[in-house]
């Protein structure tokens, strides 16, 4: 009981639990990109392996209780520890960081990305709520294609024939069908690339602040940790808006 | 008065030993029925408290800075010697003993010298243990160096900053000890009056500098750690707030004050530059291992420095003075600091000072460059050049620096006996507060050694003596006459400094005393110009009576009240140093008297008529302090000229 | 000589922690360059107290940038941003002629106003109390040389212990958090061998206190570091989560 109070009641402690969740939901995001990349590969590349992770059943409850608990402590955190760094702060300086060596100013004033990780990290999860109603729960009202109503979009079990008339939980869902319909609609995938912007930003100082968190950084490793966060946020960046991209390009169509 | 001095008998080298089984012991039980108050927590007064509070006693700590951890020792930087012989080159307690005697010019009392060589050791192995993180050599024990021209390496030290490591080294064990609630801390707290009673010290009387409260405190004993009193020159190294009015104020209650003109003055300071000046900064003593000191020859040349017109570059070789290395071949730049201050002095006067004021000289570092190369002496050097280029805006590998001596520290205070009590029973008084150990010049890295012996090694065990003679319920209460009289004094003060309403701020009269003090009483004396000063100092002290400014009120943390308090005892005590100039018709160490030298302008002790401790006594308000003296009986050492050349 | 600057000082007023305090501007003329930061405030005090006014009140004591009293936030900076460099370090060959310097007190709910620039951080203190210490008694100690200490360590214990404890890094941080002052503490005393056998005890404590004084977190600004007139490395909290982390898995709370 000791240790759990010590991680969850003080400071220090919720940065682990910042840290750890953060590394959590980072794998997730790596994980979900390359299931979607596999869009590239075709239809039948991507709908199987949707359907190989619907197969796994409760395993697959597993895995969404355990991202949707990480996002809980993380928002929870995120929340906890902003709120009591706007009570340790009440007053702001009147001045505007002008240090006596100008090229100093950089280092002092706190990164932007820093700044403003509360932000970014709220509205990724607005945008990670709405990514849900859009492809998970499939609400029709929301993906801006029409009252396109994805829930109709089945295969057969050669994953790339479309079904007219498919059935939750025995038909195989047309995932790319999905995508492609999905972000065909410009605003969609505007917001869509705006939100992975955010995320990217979001992770570019959040990447390093968890190895500092954790505190595994020191002088000597610190420069290429920082080059790891921020390559990696490049990378996944790239890696997700290349699908809708793709899609408005017409490089991926259906047919 | 009784200057006994409680020396014990016996041999030098077991005087201590043989004290320590003589001394009462007081009950285990009934330490915690004692209270001590300690004023100050820097290395003395923070090694005392905690000390004491582990030995079970309850103490009660004041310190006028927001943190105990901010007392000036902090700013020592070259090191603390010991006695440890680690590095194996002849070093003992006899060596460290009869080193410190030679170099305080045999105004020193040899037992609590000799003592004081005796602890050193004990002194790194508590801070060793405290996790100070002393330099170390790559097997991992510790590392020494030779400082102040000693003979030895005897010298521990933190980087720069060993008084820094030291001091947080100690607050850290007074930190345990108010977290274990043995101590009870009050910082922003200046103790403003001791309160006696029946002739005992038993309480002080208080200012919060925050919200201006008057408060009493009454204890068994109280200990004085309040430090020296540089700042009566207004400029010195000392820290904007170090002051004399503790021990002043417990003067004027009945301690006796000894040798008040003992003041040392250090030659490697940055020079002022300008009115404005607030303080002078220190640079290590250590330059002048590589570092040449010049002026040049003639006087035309260095006017012409002086006005911009010309740079030490231009200076040829032949047209420099190395004066300290012309004077004193055998040990050139690295003679004692009295000897190379006053030569500093010498030179000025002479009108070939090189900087704007005309007090500096050049201490150049080009030769060692070109012998060492300049990543060797950044090396040697980097933090200094560093701070030196930071204040004064000066690239010290291109240019020469400039050095001036100034005060830095001061071997006069409180008259103490073995014990380290004064005169005033239960009245103990640790560190640089009290007069002991360093008769009339310190040695480099003594200071940091003289303080924490006093408060972790000596004053736990003497203060024993007293208090066991007391009973615990012997406290007075703080409703007594004597408290409340003492506090009405204080009050008095106050209130008068508060209702002058004239048109001089504090700091304008401590520039002005400053200004005469150096003047006269300074790197080197004489009679007429004591005399003149003993006759300007009252004048100004009534004018300040007369046309003090202080804005605000008693009852808000007011900067302006605390300074003038501070101030109107430098301007008394200002007086009495002047006057112990005058009395000692000698030089010796830090007091050089112009009618007192060599016909080579060196230093004359008089050991026939003044070998003694000076202590002086208050007699009144304008009354002239009576002067006592405590004979000085040399056993071990035999006393010699000191000789340079 | 260089020549005389004449600067407008815009400074934070504050009669004590109850007033509401207010901004007031003040000329200051005739300003060397030579002066330091704290020795032209001396001058605009003594101009004030002139005129009958309260001088600003602030917190100096050393002046050589040793001591750590001195604390103010200069045109937005905490010691004015020269880097290394404590207020009282600072000269004014740094600022130019007709320049506006705005200073204002360190702000931090844990470091509340006692008067003008002057604030209270006994906090740091308090924190220090809980654990910044070895326990040893006065005499009861091996020899100096008893236990040796490797050089690479000891040199890293002092760069973390040359820690001045201003508050520099509190005032910096936008959370005013005190975690570079605490991890200095935590690192210096968790890397020599003494300090071993309290090591989880004191992570514990000494966190434990610096959140129950109500600074903010670490959010891996650099601030902190940027401003620290002993540029003690942001290395140090990553240390100090570390040392954290051990505890917390070795001993659990205390």
């Amino acid at each position: 009981m000791d240790f759990i109070t010590g991680i969850f009641k003080t400071s220090l402690g919720r940065k682990y639990v910042m840290a750890i969740t953060g590394a959590g939901l980072f794998g997730f995001v790596v994980m979900h990109m390359l299931g979607n990349l596999l869009v590239f590969a075709g239809p039948a590349a991507i709908n199987e392996y949707a359907a190989k992770l619907h197969a796994l059943g409760p395993l697959l409850w597993v895995a969404r209780i355990g991202l949707l608990g990480m996002v809980g402590l993380h928002i929870w955190s995120a929340i906890k520890l902003t709120s009591e760094n706007r009570e340790a702060r009440t007053v702001e300086y009147d001045a505007a960081a002008e240090p006596v060596d100008a090229h100093r100013r950089g280092d002092i004033v706190a990164k932007f990305a820093a700044r403003t990780m509360i932000f970014s990290g709220l509205i990724i999860a607005a945008f990670a709520f709405y990514h849900l109603a859009h492809f998970t729960w499939k609400v029709p009202q929301i993906n801006g294609a029409g009252m396109e109503d994805f829930e109709s979009y089945y295969v057969a079990d050669d994953f790339t024939t479309p079904l007219a008339e498919g059935k939750e939980g025995k038909n195989h869902a047309d995932v790319f069908k999905m995508i492609v319909t999905g972000f065909k609609v410009p605003a969609v995938s505007v917001f869509y690339v705006v939100a992975v912007g955010l995320l990217c930003f979001h992770l570019s100082h959040g990447l390093s602040a968890m190895f500092q968190s954790l505190g595994i950084k020191n002088k000597n490793i610190a420069p290429w940790m920082d080059r790891f966060a921020v390559g990696a946020s490049a990378l996944i960046f790239l890696g997700y808006i290349s699908i809708p991209v793709s899609v408005l390009a017409a490089f991926i169509k259906i047919g | 008065m009784n200057l006994d001095a409680k020396i014990p008998s016996g041999p030098m080298a077991q005087k201590w030993d043989k004290h320590r089984f003589d001394l009462k012991l007081v009950n285990p039980a009934n330490k915690r029925k004692y209270e001590v108050i300690v004023v100050g927590s820097g290395l003395a007064g923070a090694s005392a408290a905690a000390t004491l509070a582990e030995l079970g006693y309850n103490v009660k700590c004041f310190c006028f800075q927001d943190s105990p951890r901010r007392a000036h020792s902090i700013a020592a930087q070259g090191g603390i010697n010991a006695a440890k012989n680690y590095q194996n080159d002849g070093d003992s307690v006899h060596r460290l003993f009869y080193d410190t005697v030679k170099g305080g010019d045999y105004r020193s009392r040899e037992a609590n010298v000799h003592r004081l060589a005796q602890v050193s050791v004990n002194i790194i192995d508590q801070c060793a243990a405290q996790g100070v993180p002393f330099a170390r050599e790559y097997g991992g024990l510790l590392a020494n160096r030779s400082f102040g021209g000693a003979q030895v390496s005897r010298t521990f030290y933190a980087r720069g900053q060993t008084g820094q490591q030291l001091l947080l080294g100690a607050y850290s064990s007074l930190s345990r000890q108010i977290g274990l609630g043995k101590v009870q801390m009050f910082p922003r707290t200046e103790m403003l009056d001791v309160v006696l009673v029946d002739g005992h010290a038993k309480g002080i009387v208080v200012r919060d500098m925050v919200s201006g409260e008057i408060s009493r405190h009454s204890a068994h004993a109280v200990v004085l750690a309040t430090g020296g009193y540089g700042n009566a020159f207004f400029l010195s190294t000392n820290a904007m707030g170090c002051n004399v009015t503790a021990t002043f104020r417990a003067y004027k209650r009945g301690a006796a004050f000894a040798n008040p003109c003992y003041t040392q003055i250090h030659p490697t300071c940055i020079p002022v530059s300008g009115d404005h000046q607030s303080k002078l900064t220190l640079m290590s003593e250590s330059l002048r291992n590589d570092g040449r000191v010049w002026v040049p020859k003639s006087q035309s040349v260095a006017e012409k420095i002086r006005k911009g017109e010309l740079k030490a570059s231009d200076v040829a070789e032949g047209d420099r003075d190395y004066y300290l290395e012309r004077k004193y071949p055998s040990f050139g730049n690295l003679v004692p600091r009295d000897v190379a201050s006053r030569n500093t002095k010498e030179a000025c006067d002479d009108g070939r000072g090189v900087v704007g004021s005309g007090l500096g000289v050049y201490l150049d570092f080009e030769d060692a460059i070109k012998r060492l190369g300049e990543s060797a002496v950044r090396e040697r050097y980097g933090n200094l050049f560093d701070m030196y280029e930071k204040i004064t805006g000066s690239n010290a590998y291109q240019n020469p620096m400039t050095i001036f001596p100034a005060v830095h520290y001061t071997m006069g205070g409180l008259w103490v006996d073995y014990n380290l009590m004064s005169n005033v029973p239960g009245l103990y008084v640790v560190g640089e507060a009290n007069f002991s150990d360093h008769g009339a010049n310190r040695l480099g890295a003594s200071a940091l050694m003289q303080g924490l012996a006093d408060g972790y090694f000596v004053l736990p065990y003497t203060i024993g003596q007293y208090l066991a003679g007391v009973a615990p319920d012997d406290r007075t209460d703080t409703n007594s006459a004597e408290f409340v009289g003492t506090e009405e004094t204080v009050r008095a003060q106050i209130d008068k400094l508060l209702s002058v309403k004239g048109k001089r701020t504090p700091t304008s009269f401590h520039r002005e005393l400053g200004q005469i003090i150096w003047d006269e009483c300074g790197m080197a004396r004489n009679k007429t110009g004591l005399e003149a000063a003993i006759k300007k100092i009252p004048e100004l002290r009534a004018e300040f009576w007369e046309n003090l400014n202080v804005p605000g009120e008693n009852g808000s943390l007011n900067q302006s009240l605390e300074q003038a308090g501070r101030v109107a005892d430098f301007l008394e005590f200002g007086e009495l140093m002047c006057r112990d100039a005058l009395q000692r018709e000698e030089s010796c160490g830090g007091h050089f008297r112009e009618e007192h030298q060599t016909p080579e302008g060196e230093a004359k002790r008089d050991d026939k008529n003044f070998s003694f401790v000076g202590a002086w006594e208050y007699k009144g308000e304008n009354q002239t302090p009576e002067l006592h003296k405590e004979n000085l009986v040399y056993e071990e050492v035999k006393m010699t000229q000191r000789s340079y050349k | 000589m260089d020549k005389l600057m004449n600067l407008k000082l815009k400074v934070w007023r504050q009669d004590d922690a109850d007033d509401v305090g207010r901004f007031e501007e003040y000329q200051a003329d005739d300003i060397s360059p030579d002066m330091s930061f704290l020795e032209m405030l001396d001058v605009v005090n003594e101009g004030l107290i002139g005129s009958g006014k309260e001088p600003i009140a602030f917190d100096s004591d050393c002046r050589e940038g040793i001591c750590g009293s001195c604390s103010m936030v200069i045109n937005g900076t905490a010691h004015g941003g020269q880097k290394g460099t404590t207020a009282c370090q600072l000269h004014m060959r740094h600022f130019s002629d007709g320049m506006t310097i705005t200073i204002e007190p360190w702000r931090a709910t844990a470091f509340p106003v006692h008067r003008d620039l002057v604030v209270d951080r006994t906090a740091f203190d308090r924190i220090q109390q809980k654990g910044g210490f070895i326990s040893v008694r006065t005499g009861s100690v091996p020899d100096a040389n008893a236990i040796p200490v490797s050089k690479d360590e000891s040199d890293l214990a002092m760069d973390a212990a040359q820690c001045i404890g201003c508050g520099a890094c509190v005032a910096a941080c936008k959370n005013a958090s005190a975690m570079l002052f605490v991890a200095a503490k935590i690192s210096h005393l968790s890397l020599v061998p003494q300090g071993q056998p309290e090591r989880e005890r004191r992570a514990l404590a000494m966190v434990k206190q610096m959140d129950d004084e109500g600074f903010g977190n670490c959010t891996v600004t650099g601030s902190c570091e940027a401003v620290c007139p002993k540029e003690i490395s942001l290395d140090f909290i990553a240390r100090m989560n570390r040392e954290y982390g051990r505890a917390l898995i070795k001993k659990g709370t205390i």
